[in-house]
């Protein structure tokens, strides 16, 4: 092949590029250059001011990276001793896989309904922790900020426990037995073999975990209080679109709620340079 | 627990495993051997023989199910591997992907919390020992096969063990590096005088490196000896077949004179040295291809072979030839032409008689 333009067989993706243009780049352009016409008029930056000057708007962000972020760490952080401890395959691992797909099969809707039963306050989880004389105040876990963290950490928890675990049985086991030779505890084998070199996977784990925390909707409705404490920026840009009918600004709210979803996964990429990026086996065969 | 020792013990050291039908299988049966500080000790066996599991079990991979290992009478089988400091060498060398080649060295003096400016110095004296000095800041995956290998030998050594294990260290070399770097590993074995256990399925590697081989088999020590004493007199015909002797026949011992016997093998006389049988017994005999020699036709303790098959090796030929006492196989210099019938002879000395029939 001496040029791509010359050779006959790349017209085979054009099927390929044409659906991405028309159902991803122009509706993405498009609601892009809607942003720049604001439906009250005022200029073309009239959106973006109004966004950033009143609370109601901007502090949704605020609001929803105080539960994405939380989510995010909780769920990395909890995947890694558990992947851990499942890492050799045993049939275990099979028994814990299967347990954990189960929430990504249901959706955030059943597992809101069900958490509405099991957490509300006469469910029997407040039952058994007062029963148990574990916390004698009230337990209020649903339509507050507590229930959708909760309902993010069981719907984004398997997916990165699957994920990590897949990157930590990927590492070479001798590795460890290696280190532990040369003098490493248990605990330095996990801090100087395994966790630099599970690094980029963690921060990727992170990026996705996050991306789908921050996009975080129904669960809010439902669990949180919509019009409080878990007014995420999707609800922002839903009412905007749907009960104003403002689309230049709903669009204006999607834009940024992208943008800021791309400076965190750029700021994440970016601190994984740092990071040892190669192989995670010992050498030849 | 990095000083050196007199003499470490291994009394029937045992591993056993359970395994899916619920059978237990020894993996290693009741291994004893005492290991002398500054020997070389090979061990040699066919995969699946247990010398890797004996090899963990020393460094603490793997936990004994029976027996004890002592160093100078202090038990160290309960001690984890960080505890035990032997330095091993694996034999796909796990150099650490993520650390230079100054880190993966220095990681056992970080470990021991040696201080920053001794581990540079103790490093850069273990490099220069295998020869890679210039090669510091480099990551193992942009190092070559044999460098690979010498980056691991100094990660193991420049902790100062008393006892380096080395599991199959040359066994992913060429030919040609394989060879330099035996010299190599002897080298730096005499220069440190500390124990070496080495495992390899090699036996020219064990002849070459070993002060002592101790021969495996189904996880039972076979024998235990000098090279010399291995290749020339391997205690039963298991030891004897891995040792290269290839024919092997079952035979009558007809009269023994001292260590040497004659034997009867389907009408053909032979002469040869008796390990373990007596007068009347069936025995096997066994000869290496490479100790059958010409002769003219009736002389004493020899018989006549047509040729087969004749492949090529250079400065010698191996020829399968029939006989009347079976199938030949005879390692001879010189032209031979398929169905050419010959005399062969086989010193008195280079042929061995095993008590009881071949299995």
């Amino acid at each position: 092949m001496n040029s791509f333009s010359h050779d006959v067989r790349s017209w085979l993706i054009a099927p390929a590029l044409l659906c991405i243009v028309v159902l991803f780049v122009y509706p993405l352009y498009y609601g892009f250059v809607l942003t720049f016409h604001p439906m009250n008029g005022g200029g073309a930056w009239a959106n973006y001011v109004q966004f950033f000057t009143k609370p109601r708007l901007w502090f949704t962000i605020v609001i929803t990276l105080e539960l994405a972020v939380p989510a995010t760490l909780i769920n990395v952080a909890a995947s890694i001793p558990i992947a851990f401890l499942l890492r050799r395959n045993s049939s275990y691992q099979k028994w814990v896989t299967t347990i954990l797909v189960v929430p990504v099969t249901l959706g955030t809707v059943l597992i809101a309904n069900g958490m509405l039963t099991y957490f509300s306050p006469n469910g029997w989880f407040s039952q058994a922790v007062t029963g148990l004389h574990l916390y004698s105040g009230e337990l209020r876990l649903t339509h507050n900020y507590w229930g959708v963290l909760i309902s993010l950490i069981i719907s984004g928890f398997p997916f990165s426990f699957l994920l990590i675990l897949s990157y930590v049985t990927g590492i070479d086991p001798t590795l460890a037995k290696a280190a532990s030779t040369l003098g490493a505890t248990p605990w330095g084998q996990f801090r100087r073999i395994y966790l630099p070199l599970l690094a980029p996977g963690l921060t990727m784990t992170a990026c996705l975990t996050f991306v789908q925390a921050f996009s975080v909707f129904p669960s809010a409705i439902l669990l949180g209080s919509p019009a409080g404490a878990t007014r995420v920026i999707s609800i922002a840009a839903y009412q905007a679109a749907f009960e104003s009918y403002d689309y230049s600004l709903a669009s204006t709210i999607a834009i940024l709620m992208g943008l800021v979803q791309l400076v965190l996964v750029a700021g994440l990429l970016f601190a994984r340079r740092a990071f040892y990026n190669g192989p995670v086996t010992g050498g030849k065969g | 627990m990095t000083q050196n020792f007199n003499t470490l013990h291994l009394r029937s050291v045992t591993r056993s495993f359970t395994d899916a039908a619920g059978n237990q299988l020894k993996a290693l049966d009741s291994l004893n051997l005492d290991i002398q500080c500054g020997e070389f000790i090979a061990f040699l066996g066919p995969s699946g023989c247990g010398k890797t599991t004996a090899l963990n079990c020393l460094a603490g991979l793997l936990p004994l199910t029976g027996g004890n290992i002592s160093i100078d009478g202090r038990r160290i089988d309960v001690l984890p591997p960080e505890q035990r400091g032997f330095g091993m060498v694996f034999q796909n060398y796990a150099l650490f992907p993520h650390m230079s080649v100054v880190d993966n060295v220095g990681f056992g003096l970080k470990m021991r919390g040696v201080a920053k400016s001794e581990i540079a110095a103790r490093v850069r004296d273990a490099l220069a020992l295998v020869q890679l000095a210039g090669h510091e800041t480099k990551l193992p995956g942009q190092l070559s096969g044999g460098q690979q290998q010498r980056v691991a030998i100094a990660r193991a050594i420049v902790i100062e063990p008393p006892l380096v294990l080395m599991d199959e260290p040359l066994s992913n070399l060429d030919t040609k590096l394989r060879i330099e770097m035996r010299a190599e590993i002897r080298r730096i074995h005499s220069q440190l005088h500390r124990a070496t256990v080495y495992v390899t399925h090699d036996q020219d590697e064990a002849l070459s490196m070993a002060d002592r081989i101790v021969v495996m088999r189904a996880g039972v020590m076979q024998q235990v000896g000098t090279p010399r004493e291995v290749y020339g007199r391997p205690a039963n015909l298991h030891v004897a077949r891995f040792m290269g002797f290839r024919n092997v026949y079952d035979c009558l011992v007809t009269n023994s004179q001292g260590e040497q016997a004659a034997v009867q093998a389907k009408g053909v006389s032979l002469a040869g040295m008796l390990v373990r049988a007596f007068p009347g017994a069936r025995a096997s005999l066994a000869i290496r291809p490479e100790d059958f020699q010409l002769c003219p036709e009736g002389s004493p303790h020899s018989f006549q072979a047509r040729v087969e098959s004749v492949e090529y090796g250079g400065r010698d030929s191996l020829l399968v030839l029939s006989a009347a006492m079976g199938q030949v196989y005879a390692r001879i210099a010189g032209e031979f032409e398929p169905g050419s019938q010959v005399w062969l002879h086989v010193p008195p000395e280079k042929a061995i008689v095993y008590e009881g029939a071949d299995a």
